[in-house]
């Protein structure tokens, strides 16, 4: 119709707003311009705001003194360090609560959605009720409860409760021996790492040897002897180089030994339960996606109960578990931001906190913040991509 | 000629039904299951008894102050005595009226949706959707018609959260499906600003934004402009829930097949109408589990504001058990403050189980 066909004259012409091309540009220029202006507004008017408040921008403030204690630090840290040693200290403890976080909440997680399974009706009854409280009850909530309600109400250092002279547990927080390293524990070290990379070495030949004539090795039970095994002997060979610092009330406290903060505990305990009833949702799931016509199958083939699970319904719950599993673990991470509300020193405690507070950086430090959770959540999301193009079904 | 006589039926065995084969399949079917079976028992035995004589029969229910709370169990006379302050927060108590009807109104519009053979049930969704939220503000904010003004920093408690959580889901549910719709287009710009938005927000925890809107917000706008500080948390969480919601619901449009867009065009429909009439109820159906479990995450967030400030049900909850005229009363708080949380959420995810099977339109063998 655009080039206007000579013998249908009488054919009204499409006015050029209904054209789809020119419709769909217009539209995306007049949203982009709108964006544009909307950004443009705000940067002038932050410029205009920050200079009456007197408050420069850049990051030149990260080399300042902060002057501020934090309760716990993975590094080196006290108040003459800079405002930027503790954007590191609060990202590291984010990092350690996540980690710990992630492990527990997997394991329980694990075992609650099987638990849910049970064949067992207490069980899998007592998994519902675990699962449908802790899901509907807001997280914050459920840290205010361990912290307020158990933590803080537990006696002072010395009715501490005391587990066996070793562990003590108060107010204070939670305090467990420290190993003590001597000269020559190194050597245990480097068997621990000699006898991972061994495994990984092993797995792959054992696997390459599975595909050619079909025979399997036990690379389970031969990979625990190198990892733990090899590590033990060379402990034993050096004279068992280790000694455990107890700790013991000393005045109205405790001296030696690690003490893990009520804050710390709090929030890893509040974390992993809360995100354990998610993560058992989705292993119930993953597990009843597999039909039961491949357990039959499996069992035609006369495979017996162990194989049955480990090279047939594993391998394919996982498909179905990993994706929303490593989303559930971003979820974790962001959540461990709640850390704030208790005073646990995390990125978003301190850098957001109590830095901002200090320095007024409002721009540089959110942005900053938010870098650092969007790098996390990027990444985490490029690996899931990735797992998810390895593990999808190969059609024909 | 003998007719063929069949005899009666017999019973099954004593041991094929009732109790006491319930108990040998349920609890007792191999060695491990009897095992797990007397453990479960013994916690349960060590476990729940204490706790319903802590929580029932030696609590103290009625009395007035800490002088009633002598039994040592939950002392209950508590939450009896702030209930005030759990659901009306610092409202003034003369207009206490004015939360009571919209409890009211809330109820009447929205208990009726659980019933299938309720006949007005599509045009009390609808006012509930419309009206209430006009009716709900007027009253709320007051100022006009004779009410006195209240502000919104004296609003708090239970109608402080349920506020958040209602503004939050009528708002985020259609800027979800807009942000699912533009993620979707054809237009590159649109697509892209699209995506940026939905990564930005899903990538950064609530509270960064809920700081970010209490921080940021007053150096965005022009000097002098001042923000209520409850809007700015409002702003903050719809623009992170509907973040959420968009992917929700881009699931469910992937999931419609290209033929149905087709003969929505076939049809001569435009692209909103062939979206409205033809994609968009057959995707949201697809997504409702999704769509609910965002709607509870949200109203599980909006316990967040208390960081910035504001005073929902946890926050007063929070201020309550610190008062010193109580002693040691944190458990009885923390637990009424669950309780009101895990009964609206619980309902929802029970109501969206129910939507789902009624939606259920597909074939089923």
């Amino acid at each position: 119709m655009a080039n206007g066909e000579p013998n249908t004259p009488q054919t009204t012409r499409t006015p050029f707003w209904y054209d789809p091309t020119v419709r769909s540009i217009g539209f995306q220029v007049l949203a982009a311009l709108l964006i544009g202006w909307f950004f443009y507004t705000i940067f002038r008017n932050t410029l205009i705001n920050l200079e009456s408040r007197g408050i420069s921008t850049g990051f030149d403030f990260l080399d300042n003194p902060a002057g501020f204690g934090i309760l716990m630090s993975l590094v080196e840290y006290d108040e003459t360090y800079s405002y930027g040693r503790t954007f590191v200290v609060g990202l590291l403890n984010t990092v350690l609560v996540s980690a710990l976080g992630i492990f527990i909440a997997t394991i329980l997680g694990f075992l609650i959605g099987v638990a849910r399974l049970s064949s067992n009706w207490l069980i899998a009854k007592m998994a519902t009720v675990y699962v449908e409280t802790l899901r509907n009850i807001p997280l914050l909530l459920q840290i205010f409860f361990w912290y307020f309600a158990v933590l803080r109400t537990l006696p002072s250092p010395r009715g501490s409760v005391n587990l066996g002279e070793t562990f003590f547990l108060n107010n204070r927080g939670f305090y467990l021996p420290a190993p003590v390293f001597e000269s020559g524990a190194s050597v245990a070290g480097i068997a621990l790492v000699l006898g991972i990379v061994l495994t990984a070495v092993l797995a792959r030949w054992a696997s390459r040897r599975f595909e050619e004539t079909g025979r399997t090795f036990p690379v389970f039970y031969s990979g625990l002897g190198l990892v733990v095994g090899l590590p033990l002997i060379a402990f034993f060979a050096m004279g068992a180089p280790l000694t455990w610092d107890y700790p013991a009330l000393k005045g109205f406290n405790f001296r030696g030994g690690v003490r893990v903060i009520p804050e710390l505990m709090a929030l890893l305990w509040a974390l992993s339960l809360y995100t354990a009833a998610f993560i058992a949702e989705i292993v119930r799931a993953g597990i009843l996606a597999v039909s039961h016509g491949q357990t039959e199958a499996a069992r035609a083939l006369g495979l017996r109960e162990g194989p049955t699970l480990k090279l047939v319904i594993i391998p394919q719950a996982l498909r179905v578990i990993i994706p929303p599993l490593t989303s559930q673990y971003l979820n974790l991470a962001k959540n461990s931001s709640l850390a704030t509300a208790i005073g646990y020193p995390d990125l978003v405690s301190v850098f957001m906190g109590t830095t901002l507070n200090q320095t007024g950086q409002a721009v540089e430090i959110v942005a900053m913040t938010m870098a650092v959770y969007l790098t996390m959540s990027l990444s985490i999301s490029m690996f899931m991509n990735w797992y998810n193009k390895r593990k999808a079904l190969v059609e024909r | 000629m003998p007719t063929f006589q069949p005899k009666p039926e017999l019973p099954p065995p004593a041991s094929a039904i009732g109790p006491i084969n319930w108990l040998r399949t349920n609890l007792l079917s191999s060695p491990l299951n009897v095992g797990l079976t007397i453990v479960t028992l013994y916690v349960l035995y060590m476990v729940v008894p204490p706790v319903l004589n802590w929580a029932f029969f030696s609590a103290d229910w009625f009395g007035e102050g800490q002088e009633a709370c002598t039994s040592g169990g939950a002392c209950w006379v508590f939450i009896g005595s702030r209930l005030d302050l759990f659901i009306y927060g610092f409202y003034p108590e003369s207009e206490y009226w004015r939360i009571d009807t919209l409890f009211v109104l809330l109820a009447i519009l929205f208990v009726p949706q659980f019933f299938q053979s309720f006949p007005y049930k599509a045009l009390f969704g609808v006012l509930l959707l419309t009206v209430f939220p006009i009716i709900a503000a007027v009253l709320l904010l007051g100022g006009i018609l004779g009410l006195p003004p209240v502000e919104t920093g004296k609003w708090g408690g239970l109608t402080l959260t349920l506020v958040l959580a209602f503004v939050g889901i009528v708002a985020a549910l259609p800027v979800g499906v807009l942000l699912a719709l533009g993620r979707r287009s054809e237009m590159p710009v649109i697509r892209t600003l699209s995506i940026v938005f939905i990564e930005l927000w899903r990538g950064v925890p609530l509270i960064s934004v809920l700081f970010m809107a209490s921080v940021m917000l007053p150096l965005f706008l022009p000097e002098g402009t001042n923000f209520n500080k409850l809007l700015r948390a409002l702003i903050g969480i719809v623009m992170f829930q509907s973040a959420y919601m968009a992917e929700v619901i881009r699931g469910g449009l992937q999931a419609i097949p290209g033929g149905q867009i087709e003969a929505a065009k076939a049809l001569g429909l435009s692209y909103w109408k062939s979206m409205a009439l033809i994609v968009l109820p057959q995707a949201l159906k697809l997504v409702i589990p999704g769509i609910v479990n965002t709607f509870i995450a949200l109203f599980k967030d909006t316990t967040l504001v208390l960081i910035i400030g504001l005073f929902d049900v946890l926050a007063s909850v929070q201020s309550a058990i610190t008062d010193p005229a109580w002693r040691n009363v944190s458990t009885e708080g923390y637990v009424f403050a669950a309780l009101s949380f895990w009964v609206f959420c619980f309902g929802m995810s029970r109501y969206s189980q129910k939507l789902e099977r009624r939606l259920n339109t597909g074939h089923k063998r």
